[in-house]
Order: C-alpha cells, then structure tokens, then sequence
C-alpha cells in the first residue's frame, strides 16, 4: 500500500507566461483515491492532464513507476482517463467504444524465444475477437450494461454513456484511472448512486483513481486523500477528516464545510484572544501576540442559556432556519467589535434572543496568516508617486525618480472601487473570505500580484474593482542595489 | 364574395424569389421537358430519347468519359485535399490567412483561370490533351472539396483526439480509426461538391484540349448552339444530366441524415 506509483516533482505549467500550476510537489501511492479539489481555474485539470499526457509540464518531472513519463506521449502511458463529457465516439457503437483500446493492445505470444544474435526475443500478438469480445462484456457486466453492446452511444442517457466511458477506461486494465469531473454533468440522484459505484469499483479493481472535482462533498465522502488547490498551488494534502477537521488555512477552511474565520491573536500558547475576548484553545507554539487565523465550524458551536457556567460569549440571534436536521442560527457576539457567526444546533431559538455559546477548547481551529501585510516591489516614478503594478500612486516619499523601492501597505488601507476607473489600477477579486465582521478579499492585480484587503462591503468573485490606496497609507522603503 | 386582398405579412418578402423560381427555374425545366419530346417540326416524338440511348452521335460515350473523367477528378482532389484539408484545420487557430490562400483562387472566374492555365501550359511547351484537362478540373474543383473537409474537420472536438491517444493510439491511428471517420460527413459533401460540377463541366475540357477532349457539357453545349437545331436531343441530355445530379443530391442527403443522429450527442 505504501509504495508510490505517482510522483510529481516541482512541476509548474504556463500557458503563454501565464502561470496555471505553480511548483507542485505530489506523491500518489498504489492503490490510493486521491482528489484534486479546488474551485474553477485552480490548476486541478491541468494537473490531471499533465499525468495523462495530454499537457507537457513548462517545468519538474513526473514519475510514474520510478520511471519519468515527462515527456511521455498518453498512448503510451498505462493510464486511463475518463473525460468530463464522456468523449465517446459517436462512429462506434457502445461495443465498439469499449473494444477501442482493446485493438490496439499487444499481448506476450507465448514464450521469449533468443533469436541468432543471442537477444532475447518477446513475440508480441494482437487481442482475437472472442479475447476483445469477452472482455468486452465483462466491463459491460462491471457497470450494468449488459445487454447494451450494439446501442448507438448517443441513444443512451447521460449516466448510461458516464458508465460506457468507465467501462472504456477500465477494460485496458490500466495501473492508474484518471477521472475529470465525471459526474459533473448527472443530476444529484444519479450523481450519488455513481458516488457508491465509483468507490465501489475503487474498492473491487485495487487500481489507483485520480479523481478531479469542485464539489468538496464528493471529495469528502469518495476519496482516501484529498489534494485541496488554489491557484495553481497545493493547499493542503491530507485524509478528508483531516481537511475537514484541521484545514491549513482560512482558504481551505472556507472551501471545505462551512466555517467561521475569524482573526484573533494568540495571548499565549493555548489561550487565543478573538475581538477582545479570550478563549481556551489546545494550540502551541505560536509567538507572542501573533495575529492568526481562527476556524470554529459551525456545528462545533453549542447553544447553552446565557446563564450557563459553559457560557464563554453571549450573542443576539439574528435568524434561526430550519434545516431538516438542524437549525442553522445566525447571531452577533457582544463586546466591542461584533462578528457575526453561524451555528449549527438542534435548539430552536427565535430572532432578537440573546443566547450564550460554548464551544471547546478543541475545536478552535487556529492557524498562521497567509500573509500579515502587502509587500510589493515598485519603481518610484517621481518625487511623491510610486510605480507600482503598472499605476502610478501617489504616495509621501521624496526619494528621486526612478529609485527602487519596496513598498508595504495593510490590508484595511487598500480601498476598492466599484468602478475600475476610479481606482489607481484595476483589479479582479479572485476570493473573498467573511470572518465575522469583515470580508477579506484576495484582490489580484492585471500584472498578477495578488493584494490581500480587509473590506466591510461585498464583492463577488471575479467582479473588475479599482484599487485605491491613501498616500500616507503607503509605506515606502529604498532598495539598496546590493539586495537585489 | 370574398374580395382578393394583398396583406403585408412576412410571406410577402418570399413572394420575388418564388416568381423568379417560377420564371427562371420552373419554366425553363418545363420547357426543356416539352423539348426533349419534339422533333424538329414541332411535332410529338420518341425520337430524341433513341437517338441519345443509342449512342448515334456518341452522346452516351461522352457521357461516359465523363463520369470518368469526373470521377478521376474527385478523386485526385480527395486525395490531395484530404491532407490539405487536415493541415488546415489543425494549424486553423493560428493561421486564418492560410486558410484564405487556398479560397483566394474562387474569387477569380473560372474562365480566365483556365483560359491563364492553357497559356502556361502552351508557353511551357506542354501538350495539350487528358493530362492538362485532368490539371485544370482539379486545380478548378480542389476549393470545393477543401472547404468542407475544413469545416467537418474543425469541428470535430478535440476530446476524441484525446480519448484515442488515451485508449493507446499513436499518432496514425488517431487519424485513420478517429479523425477519418469522424470526417465522413465532410468527405460525403466534399465528393458531391467537387463531383456534380466536375461532370456538367463545359469549357474546361474544349480550352484545356484544344477542342480534343469533348466532355458532356461540352456536348449540351454544342446541341443547343449549333445550327444543327438539335434541341431536342440537347433537351434529353439535360434531362440525363438533371436525373444524375437529383441521384447525387438524394446520396448526400442520406449520409448527412445519418449524421445528424450522430451529433445528437
């Protein structure tokens, strides 16, 4: 079980400069269900593609059996995939699609013979028709299709066509099943049954599965590991508890479940301090007074009376809906700075109420800030104004023109504007992450840097925003030659 | 009593072209029709159609060269726009002018372009006859047989290229269990497209030839123009002619019958 049949070494990928996966590192083991999961653009398919061969990496290598398949083309590589739309050929029949790959593949004829010049020789053999059509059937038999040979492909259902491109992939006895979003395009019902199916199969065939999804559900219930990405980049790797219960960071947090995130600093190890209040927590080890990230899930979260010795903060219930086995309540904390919650509980309470909260020590889920402020490197342009991705800000600086500077500004004095022209620059938001009483956005530039920013009003991804900083907000430092 | 009233509907937009149909397409075939059953008086006759099917002046003959030479002509631009065709499309993203280049001939009348061809092949001392014909129908009728090839093979997603090379096809077999298949459709129109025009073809051959090679456009041509007042067996041949493209047309609307189902998916 634990030797590697996948490994994938530093391995980026750009599409004309413009960087899809960045220096991922990954080993799949025998035997394994992994997933790639993460939202739209993140890199997953293309990662996908590169181990299919369908992609070459920009640069990294890609071992598969310790051997390097970098350059490998796909027809080669003893790996299957199953394509998001199916991809079955509409000139063939159900039994014609199936018997594809079969008619290429070579089988040892009998045993290797040493020719006249010493060398031993393997004679190789194509299928017979009763090897392909036998075969054949048998992976029909596997996904429930028995008598669904001779079908047209297009007269099928979109779950009976999902099962043929299984039953194509299958048959070649690959090592390894490449699935892109396979039940991307079926109705919940099906999607389900197929789910069982799947890991069923998984579980029967012993082959590894790379499955590639955005439905953090189906991540979570199907596979052994789940590779969660952003960007390009690898987030977290880890068991699905594992992702679930102690994510990385606030994105894979806010990606998997749902989830409170909130900022807080550590006071001191085990104790963690969120807007004032100071909770019991089981974390170590950060410095005095970090800034962290804290995740509580929403079903961790008990609604006790405020009365109650367990009560750590009261909170005014802003709504309270019925969810068929819970009641999801939305409440404001009290104290100084309020940040809005959800819970998860089977208490019923009314809108306007003031309840109390106890959540245990355990389940405060605290990690590092991904970043604690912008840093960036610029030019300045002329006395007073900074070149900075591409604009010109003003800023509080009488360096001379042309001096290289790096330059620092908190996420709370970023301002963005609705309208991109009212912005110094221009920008896409390309997350955004509530935590309570603010939303932090990840802004990204049109030169790709990525401009974290603490905003009390809402943005949707991938909305175009004008990116405004005050000019006293700029913190301004010379680059010395012999740093760079 | 029921007063005849002209109302301004969206029907009345197709009302030009029906009497243009009617004036310039039905009339005429009519009138080709009532032709090829009289003889030279005016009067009722069989006459005509023994002529022809009894090949007196060599009508059925040329008929047959012909299809021949029609069927050599497809066959040789099949074989040279296939690849054409295939090059095209797969470089098509990144060069629409290359595309254009091979159009660009289409935009010129076919006359001057064969009358252009004669004169190189007379200034380069090349024999006229079979060979310089065969040149000029191919070099005519070889944008008919690209152009849909192009379009059919564009199309084709790339998914299944993909899927192939997946399932263990190298590079050959892609093209000859995928891509080829996949192109039928465009193979289909491509043949009926290079193939209809290639044997009702006139003036290519008498220019190309030196009025050596007659071909049965050439022949219908001839019947209708030259004093001989031989309308009637003119007529027939039209007919003929008519008959073969109607053949034609059914074929290709019975494959292209047979894709639709297939791009259902």
């Amino acid at each position: 079980m634990d030797d590697k049949i996948i490994e994938i070494k530093n391995v980026s990928k750009s599409y004309s400069d413009k960087p899809v996966v960045k220096n991922i590192s990954l080993t799949i083991r025998r035997g394994e269900f992994v997933t790639l999961l993460g939202p739209s653009g993140c890199g997953k398919t293309t990662t996908l593609r590169m181990i299919a061969g369908f992609e070459q990496p920009t640069s990294g290598t890609i071992l598969f059996n310790g051997e390097d398949i970098t350059m490998l083309p796909p027809h080669k590589r003893n790996i299957n995939t199953v394509f998001q739309k199916y991809a079955l050929f509409p000139h063939l029949n159900v039994f014609g699609n199936i018997a594809f790959g079969l008619k290429m593949k070579t089988v040892p004829d009998g045993e290797p013979t040493v020719n006249s010049k010493g060398v031993t020789v393997q004679k190789m053999r194509h299928l017979t028709k009763k090897e392909i059509s036998d075969k054949v059937n048998a992976a029909l038999k596997m996904v429930d299709l028995e008598d669904y040979g001779h079908r047209a492909v297009n007269s099928l259902s979109g779950g009976q066509q999902q099962r043929v491109a299984i039953a194509r992939a299958l048959v070649n006895e690959p090592q390894v099943l490449l699935l892109d979003e396979p039940l991307g395009a079926l109705d919940l019902k099906m999607r389900k049954d197929m789910q069982l199916e799947l890991m069923q199969m998984h579980k029967q065939l012993g082959i590894t599965f790379v499955y590639v999804t955005h439905d953090q559900e189906e991540a979570l219930t199907m596979s052994d590991t789940i590779v969660v990405m952003k960007d390009g980049e690898i987030q977290q790797i880890g068991n699905p508890t594992k992702v679930y219960d102690e994510p990385a960071n606030a994105f894979v947090a806010d990606f998997i479940g749902e989830s409170n995130i909130l900022s807080g600093t550590m006071v001191k190890d085990c104790c963690v301090d969120i807007s004032g209040h100071k909770f019991e927590c089981v974390d170590k080890g950060f410095k005095f007074n970090e800034p962290i990230d804290v995740i509580v899930r929403p079903e961790d979260i008990k609604i006790v009376p405020t009365k109650d010795a367990n009560c750590l903060i009261e909170a005014d219930v802003l709504s309270c809906v019925f969810k068929g086995d819970h009641y999801q309540v939305t409440a404001l904390t009290h104290g100084d700075e309020r940040n809005e919650i959800v819970i998860h509980d089977n208490v019923e309470v009314k809108a306007g109420d003031t309840i109390g909260l106890y959540i245990k020590p355990f389940d405060f889920h605290i990690m590092h800030k991904s970043r604690l402020i912008n840093e960036l490197e610029g030019e300045m342009w002329e006395s007073n104004v900074v070149y900075l991705c591409d604009g010109k800000f003003p800023c509080v600086s009488d360096l001379p023109e042309g001096t290289k500077v790096r330059v620092k500004v908190d996420f709370d004095d970023v301002e963005l504007t609705d309208d991109e022209e009212d912005g110094t620059i221009g920008a896409t938001i390309i997350s955004a992450i509530y935590k309570g009483s603010y939303w932090q956005y990840i802004v990204r530039a049109d030169t790709y840097y990525d401009f974290f920013v603490d905003n009390d009003y809402e943005w949707s991804i991938d909305d175009r925003v004008g990116i405004k900083i005050a000019p006293d907000k700029l913190i301004i430092e010379e680059v010395k030659d012999e740093e760079v | 009593m029921k007063k005849f009233k002209f109302r301004f509907t969206r029907r009345a937009f197709a009302y030009p072209y029906m009497i243009f149909l009617l004036l310039f397409v039905v009339v005429p075939l009519v009138l080709i029709l009532i032709n090829a059953f009289l003889d030279e008086s005016d009067k009722f006759t069989f006459q005509n159609f023994a002529e022809f099917f009894s090949d007196a002046g060599g009508g059925l003959t040329v008929l047959g060269n012909s299809l021949i030479i029609g069927l050599v002509t497809t066959l040789i631009c099949l074989v040279i726009g296939y690849p054409c065709a295939y090059l095209l499309a797969k470089y098509h993203a990144s060069n629409r002018v290359l595309v254009l280049l091979f159009i660009l001939p289409m935009w010129v009348n076919f006359l001057i372009r064969t009358l252009s061809t004669k004169a190189i092949f007379m200034a380069l001392d090349v024999p006229l006859g079979m060979g310089t014909v065969l040149f000029g129908m191919v070099y005519n009728y070889l944008p008919y047989m690209i152009l849909p090839l192009h379009t059919t093979l564009v199309s084709i997603d790339h998914s299944y290229i993909e899927a192939a090379e997946d399932l263990g096809a190298d590079k050959l077999t892609v093209l000859l269990k995928t891509v080829l298949p996949l192109s039928l459709p465009g193979i289909v129109s491509g043949i009926t497209m290079t193939f209809i025009p290639a044997i009702s073809t006139f003036a290519i051959s008498e220019i190309l030839s030196s009025s050596k090679i007659f071909l049965f456009g050439d022949a219908i041509n001839m019947h209708f123009s030259k004093a001989t007042n031989s309308f009637g067996v003119g007529s027939v041949m039209s007919l003929v002619m008519l008959v073969l493209v109607v053949v034609a047309n059914v074929f290709v609307n019975l494959t292209s019958k047979d894709e639709e189902v297939k791009s259902v998916l």
